[in-house]
């Protein structure tokens, strides 16, 4: 009685995980259609101004979470963001807005955001929040910050996630840019992302 | 002052909320309306609580947001919700709230939840009883699948309750109280034998997290963690949560049942051969 149902549970359990990993993926990124809701926020722009989703909309929305005294995370993604936006096709680069949220309201002041932003680019948008709103957002998007204890100085560290949310033009959650990747695949899977859906 | 914000749920699931209370005023129902000698003891009450209530802490307080953004603090609330709660829930043996509820069901109700116990019984075969309980953890824990299921409200929920409800038959078909002698409930000996064997497979897993050099599940490093922590710390202590506490708990459960089988032989007689049938 127990055998064929030990032979039953194993091949239905090696159906069931080569069909989750069955689809080679086209993207360099993780893949994350369907697993994250749509882009939506209402963020504080470095003018002052309320930014929302529909102020970049039919552009790629990529979504950073950091802070501008991060000392070497923050600065190599964006820069690895403006190198491969750099490296897509003529037509597709004013297509691409970088969000680049700020998780540490406290120190980044809009002057210090705006001068952040606008050294990594033009289509790169310095965006933040009280730290509620902040909560909110990064919950949607189930990521977190924390903030370490502050040195002698004032000065502390802030966990943040390392990666980047793809969102297409429609605004809905396409790809997981994980750290690792090389500007060439970034750019590749955003080559990609602009072509299917321009509209 | 205690800080209240604590207990006040992460990500506020009402099904789950719903769930708990309608499991602990059915018990609390039962205890007050049911036959005093079938009432079980303070012990055994507080032990169902405890259980429950600790299944529900790591779901419905800020627990769960560490859970979701450590992976150690996550490990955490996998021993609790897949060993420790329905440990304790099954062995404060509830079997006589499931006859009061039992007994008072419709027929109608009856037949509407008989394919649940044909399900039960399937799932309660040893084998399919031992594999899905570590089937599962090895699931989850598996890389791309962790990944996502941390990515993914939905996918991390169904996580969640997958685990709690796997827990709570697995524990219960190893704590039943029935006597294998008089019922159909599972020998003993085949009990300490699950209990044994899915020790293994979970210590080779945690062994493997501890000693893995790289980094296993970077969704943490992804999505960033709770506080600021370094990553091998965090693989670490959740790899060791992975590997003692579950083995610990398979050896205190085969300390239990040894102790239940050996009070019981000699002392529990089947009837007669012919009429023993009440399988």
């Amino acid at each position: 009685m127990t055998r064929p149902l030990l032979s039953l549970i194993l091949a239905v359990s090696v159906l069931a995980l080569t069909g989750c990993f069955g689809d080679e993926e086209q993207w360099h990124g993780k893949d994350i259609s369907g697993l994250m809701p749509e882009l939506e926020f209402e963020l504080r722009g470095t003018g002052g101004q309320t930014v929302r989703p529909e102020d970049s909309a039919g552009t790629i929305r990529l979504l950073y979470f950091g802070f501008t005294s991060c000392p070497d995370v923050c600065p190599t993604t964006l820069t690895d963001l403006r190198k491969a936006v750099n490296q897509l096709p003529e037509n597709y680069r004013d297509d691409v807005t970088t969000l680049f949220v700020s998780v540490d309201p406290e120190r980044d002041t809009p002057e210090r955001l705006a001068s952040y932003a606008n050294f990594f680019g033009d289509h790169v948008v310095g965006l933040t929040a009280a730290e509620p709103e902040l909560r909110d957002l990064t919950k949607r998007y189930r990521t977190t910050f924390g903030y370490d204890e502050p040195d002698a100085e004032g000065n502390y560290n802030v966990s943040h996630s390392s990666a980047v949310y793809v969102f297409d033009r429609s605004g809905n959650a396409r790809l997981l840019l994980r750290p690792g990747l090389t500007t060439q695949q970034i750019s590749e899977d955003l080559a990609h992302l602009a072509s299917e859906s321009r509209s | 002052m205690p800080d209240i914000g604590f207990l006040a749920p992460y990500d506020f699931s009402p099904l789950t909320i719903l769930s708990f209370a309608l499991v602990l005023a059915g018990y609390g129902y039962a205890l007050l309306h049911m036959s005093p000698e079938q009432r079980p003891g303070s012990v055994r009450i507080v032990t169902f609580v405890v259980g429950v209530v600790l299944c529900y802490g790591v779901m419905q307080t800020r627990f769960d947001y560490y859970s979701q953004y450590m992976f150690f603090v996550h490990r955490g609330q996998h021993l609790i919700l897949h060993h420790l709660g329905p440990f304790l829930i099954a062995l404060s043996n509830p079997l006589p709230i499931f006859r009061f509820w039992h007994e008072r069901m419709g027929p109608t109700l009856r037949s509407w939840l008989r394919p649940l116990g044909w399900v039960y019984r399937v799932l309660q075969q040893p084998v399919i009883a031992a594999v899905l309980f570590v089937g599962l953890i090895y699931f989850w824990l598996w890389p791309p699948i962790h990944f996502d299921a941390m990515l993914s409200r939905q996918l991390y929920w169904t996580m969640n309750w997958s685990m709690l409800l796997d827990g709570l038959l697995f524990w219960w078909l190893m704590f039943d109280s029935r006597s294998p002698v008089l019922t159909n409930a599972l020998g003993y000996g085949k009990r300490i034998l699950i209990l044994a064997a899915v020790a293994i497979p979970q210590m080779i897993l945690g062994a493997w997290i501890v000693f893995s050099r790289g980094m296993v599940y970077d969704v943490y490093e992804v999505c960033g963690r709770a506080w600021p922590m370094a990553p091998e710390t965090d693989q670490l202590l959740g790899g060791l949560l992975t590997w003692i506490p579950p083995a610990m708990m398979s050896v205190v459960g085969i300390l239990l049942i040894l102790r239940r089988a050996m009070h019981e032989d000699g002392r529990i007689v089947k009837p007669s051969r012919l009429a023993g049938e009440n399988s």
